[in-house]
């Protein structure tokens, strides 16, 4: 009877153990750069909280106007990010990028904590301006001798990634105390901006 | 054996199981050791490279989007496109691929995706010669010609064939609006690649691997 109550967990940790010791193909000559470059690129936007609140935000405020928003908003962001990425990388200037991130969060964490509903046009406006920021910010800084490309795609997947995060947070909007929680993930957002700003102007 | 007694063993299985996957193995780093020869080598090749796959993903989600009749057609033309383009690239001197192009496929591919784009049976027909011949030309001049290059382009060839046909055939079969438009999203992510590709191309960075 014991082993029976307990056989759930032993199932789970020798899936585990085999999980995590199975032995991995050498990869003895990949091209120069190539696997690192997609997970650098991957790890970039989630290593910056920064960069994670803002877009954690854009997915929470489109959960909160729903459709048509909740879809083109990320759509739209990753886009116009990489249109910012673009900009830095053929060395078109882009001054106070510091201020403007931490101001996406202050103001993604302000509409979603007042869950704020601007006609859909305004909202995508909104949105894209903060995007060329995170991407003229984030999407230039390629490690050398690791692939663009792999690297590109990688921030960009790890980006939607946040959005989707956001947005399946966001799936508790249908319940009343589901809406307070988010306005709550808003004010915390808007919070998490502030002491970037503070931060960007302290420096 | 009751089930107590049948569970109690899975730590013992779990035991056997542990020791024959760790268990090392020789690294198979050099095809000739494997013996799976070069149409292995052609299939990997494409498998590998996301500016030879991205854009035949992309094309293949669009013609998902589109219905079955523009699936099969891109299923039968991409990849005889493909051949053709690899066959007059084998011929050729060698080349290598211009990030500037591929960036463009992405953003063409990808935006016209991401919009849910319309696309006239003809004109997908066309994309899909045009980026078969391109991508063809290049693993081709690439190949060079020599005792196993056919069988690479085979290779190859059949990858592309089997990605559009799984990828069309799933899209094809999506009925949720949710799931159209994760369809479309991907699509947004092909475009913002392509937009940042294109940016470390005219800074000079290298964002393409030689074919």
């Amino acid at each position: 009877m014991n082993t029976t109550r307990h056989n759930p967990l032993v199932r789970a940790m020798a899936l585990a153990v085999f999980v995590f010791l199975c032995a991995q193909t050498a990869f003895a000559h990949p091209q120069k750069g190539e696997a690192v470059g997609f997970l650098t690129g991957f790890r970039h936007p989630i290593s910056g909280l920064d960069h994670v609140l803002a877009m954690v935000a854009v997915g929470l405020w489109g959960a909160q106007l729903g459709a048509p928003a909740v879809w083109l908003l990320p759509v739209a962001f990753p886009m116009v990010m990489a249109f910012g990425g673009m900009l830095g990388l053929i060395g078109v200037p882009l001054p106070g990028i510091e201020y403007g991130i931490a101001a996406s969060a202050i103001l993604l964490g302000a509409a979603v904590m007042f869950e704020a509903r601007p006609p859909l046009a305004i909202a995508a406006v909104v949105v894209a301006i903060f995007a060329i920021f995170h991407g003229h910010a984030h999407g230039t800084e390629l490690p050398p001798g690791q692939s663009g490309l792999l690297y590109s795609m990688g921030f960009v997947i790890a980006t939607g990634c946040l959005h989707g995060v956001g947005i399946s947070i966001g799936t508790v909007h249908r319940w009343g105390w589901g809406q307070k929680a988010l306005r709550l993930a808003g004010a915390v957002v808007a919070m998490g901006g502030m002491f970037f700003m503070w931060k960007a102007f302290a420096i | 054996m009751n089930l107590t007694q049948r569970q109690s063993r899975i730590p013992l299985y779990a035991a056997v199981l542990l020791v024959c996957v760790m268990s090392p193995l020789a690294a198979e780093a050099h095809l000739n050791s494997t013996g799976m020869g070069p149409i292995y080598d052609g299939l990997m090749h494409f498998l590998m490279s996301p500016e030879d796959l991205v854009p035949v993903l992309a094309l293949a989600l669009l013609s998902g989007l589109r219905g079955a009749t523009y699936g099969r057609r891109t299923l039968l033309v991409l990849p005889a496109a493909w051949l053709f383009g690899g066959l007059i690239g084998l011929a050729a001197a060698a080349s290598n691929g211009n990030a500037i192009v591929s960036a463009v496929w992405f953003l063409l591919l990808g935006g016209l995706l991401a919009a849910d784009a319309k696309l006239s049976l003809r004109v997908t027909t066309a994309l899909a010669a045009l980026l078969g011949l391109y991508h063809g030309y290049l693993n081709g001049a690439g190949l060079g010609l020599n005792f196993s290059s056919a069988a690479v382009l085979l290779g190859l060839i059949f990858a592309v064939f089997v990605l559009i046909a799984l990828a069309a055939a799933f899209v094809v079969r999506l009925q949720a609006a949710w799931a159209r438009i994760a369809v479309r999203v991907a699509g947004s992510w092909i475009f913002a690649s392509g937009l940042l590709l294109m940016g470390w191309a005219v800074r000079g960075v290298r964002g393409l691997k030689a074919l």
